[in-house]
């Protein structure tokens, strides 16, 4: 087998871990987890390399469902089968959602004014920023992709005008480019494989 | 606002959820325009300010974006009961209706996607997992740069929205040339913006 998928060095202890670490991850992630995510699992709690990440990632998008949670459950699901699953969807879910409707509850009113508009527009430049950023750094995976740097580069080209520049449906791009890249993906492993 | 919701308007809307949930490839916010033409068009359970500020709100808060169906769920209940002057009564309902909205939203799509991804994990070494997975990485990669591009270019008037546009590029670089922590950067977005510099 190729050696491309390096285990990462470490993995949750425990479900009780895997809830935690949701929650706090959860708890970070302002205007959407994703950037947390990467920080966290990749960078700081080492549970997946960024190749794995990125894998991850892919099917996480790819399958109908907020990405994270989708994460979340194949991660848990992973390490302890359904109730991991469990464990890490339920600590991404359950601080939050207390925590958005005690928001709710207490700025009835606030979430109309001009300050409240400042700072939601302030936070959102920040993360426009932030998920960009994510992206690039994920673009280091792409040099053990079997399809190559390049071929990879042009499809990320092609699927960033379509999507980012034509605003064109998010489902037809993925349809449409999926499964093209999918099966130049196949022939290039056949090959790799061959030689 | 008040309205009325009886147990099949209830019903009704815990289905309608549940048949979005396998709907919302790429996130659950690509269902808020359909969620406002049913909630808000249709049957009027909720109103535009509401649904605005249930999405407003939830992109303020930590946690995955999906937190605006939690609370488009907490605001209908309030609306059938009255409003929060209500009492303990109407917080029952609001919970009532975020359980509702949340679990109709999560179920179709976690049981999807635990079963799928059990199945590719435990034939992660056939060929066609592997390309599916090596074929879709750029793709997803560039979906999230294309993100931050349109989150970026949704104010369109250089004149006025220059700072939104720097403040966005200087995070990028932040965020990925250095280990500075999430919440200064956010918190500084949030400062400048409320200051009303930005």
């Amino acid at each position: 087998m190729t050696t491309s998928h390096r285990a990462a060095p470490h993995a949750p202890k425990s479900k009780t871990d895997l809830f935690w670490s949701f929650t706090f991850l959860a708890l970070q992630g302002f205007g959407g987890v994703l950037t947390v995510v990467q920080r966290e699992l990749v960078d700081k709690k080492q549970w997946l390399t960024l190749d794995e990440f990125v894998e991850d990632w892919s099917v996480a998008q790819i399958m109908p469902g907020p990405n994270v949670v989708n994460l979340s459950l194949m991660l848990g699901g992973r390490c302890f089968g359904l109730a991991g699953a469990l464990a890490a969807l339920a600590g991404l879910l359950l601080a939050p959602t207390l925590f958005v409707l005690l928001l709710a509850a207490a700025v009835a009113g606030f979430a109309e004014t001009e300050v409240s508009h400042g700072i939601l527009r302030g936070m959102g430049a920040v993360s426009a920023g932030l998920i960009t950023a994510v992206g690039i750094k994920l673009m280091g995976a792409l040099k053990n992709n079997p399809m190559g740097m390049w071929t990879c580069l042009g499809l990320g080209a092609i699927t960033f005008m379509a999507v980012g520049l034509l605003r064109l449906p998010l489902v037809w791009v993925l349809l449409s480019l999926g499964p093209m890249a999918s099966v130049w993906a196949a022939h290039c492993l056949k090959q790799r494989g061959a030689a | 606002m008040t309205v009325d919701l009886s147990l099949a308007d209830w019903l009704s809307l815990f289905t309608h959820f549940m048949s979005l949930s396998l709907l919302a490839v790429g996130g659950a916010i690509t269902t808020a325009p359909d969620i406002h033409r049913y909630l808000v068009d249709e049957n009027h359970w909720l109103n535009d300010a509401q649904f605005t500020s249930s999405i407003a709100l939830a992109q303020g808060a930590p946690g995955p974006n999906v937190m605006f169906i939690a609370l488009i769920g907490w605001n209908v209940g309030l609306n059938a009961s009255g409003g929060l002057g209500a009492g303990w009564p109407a917080v029952a309902m609001a919970l009532w209706g975020v359980c509702v909205t949340m679990i109709g939203i999560l179920i179709p799509s976690c049981t999807l996607t635990f079963v799928a991804t059990r199945w590719a994990h435990q034939n992660r070494e056939m060929l066609a997992v592997k390309a599916f997975k090596a074929g879709m990485a750029p793709l997803v990669i560039a979906l999230l740069i294309a993100t931050g591009w349109l989150l970026t270019g949704k104010h369109d008037n250089p004149a006025q929205d220059w700072p939104l546009w720097v403040v966005s590029a200087l995070s990028t670089l932040i965020v990925w040339k250095t280990k500075t922590h999430l919440l200064w950067l956010l918190g500084a977005g949030a400062l400048l913006g409320g200051l009303g510099l930005i």
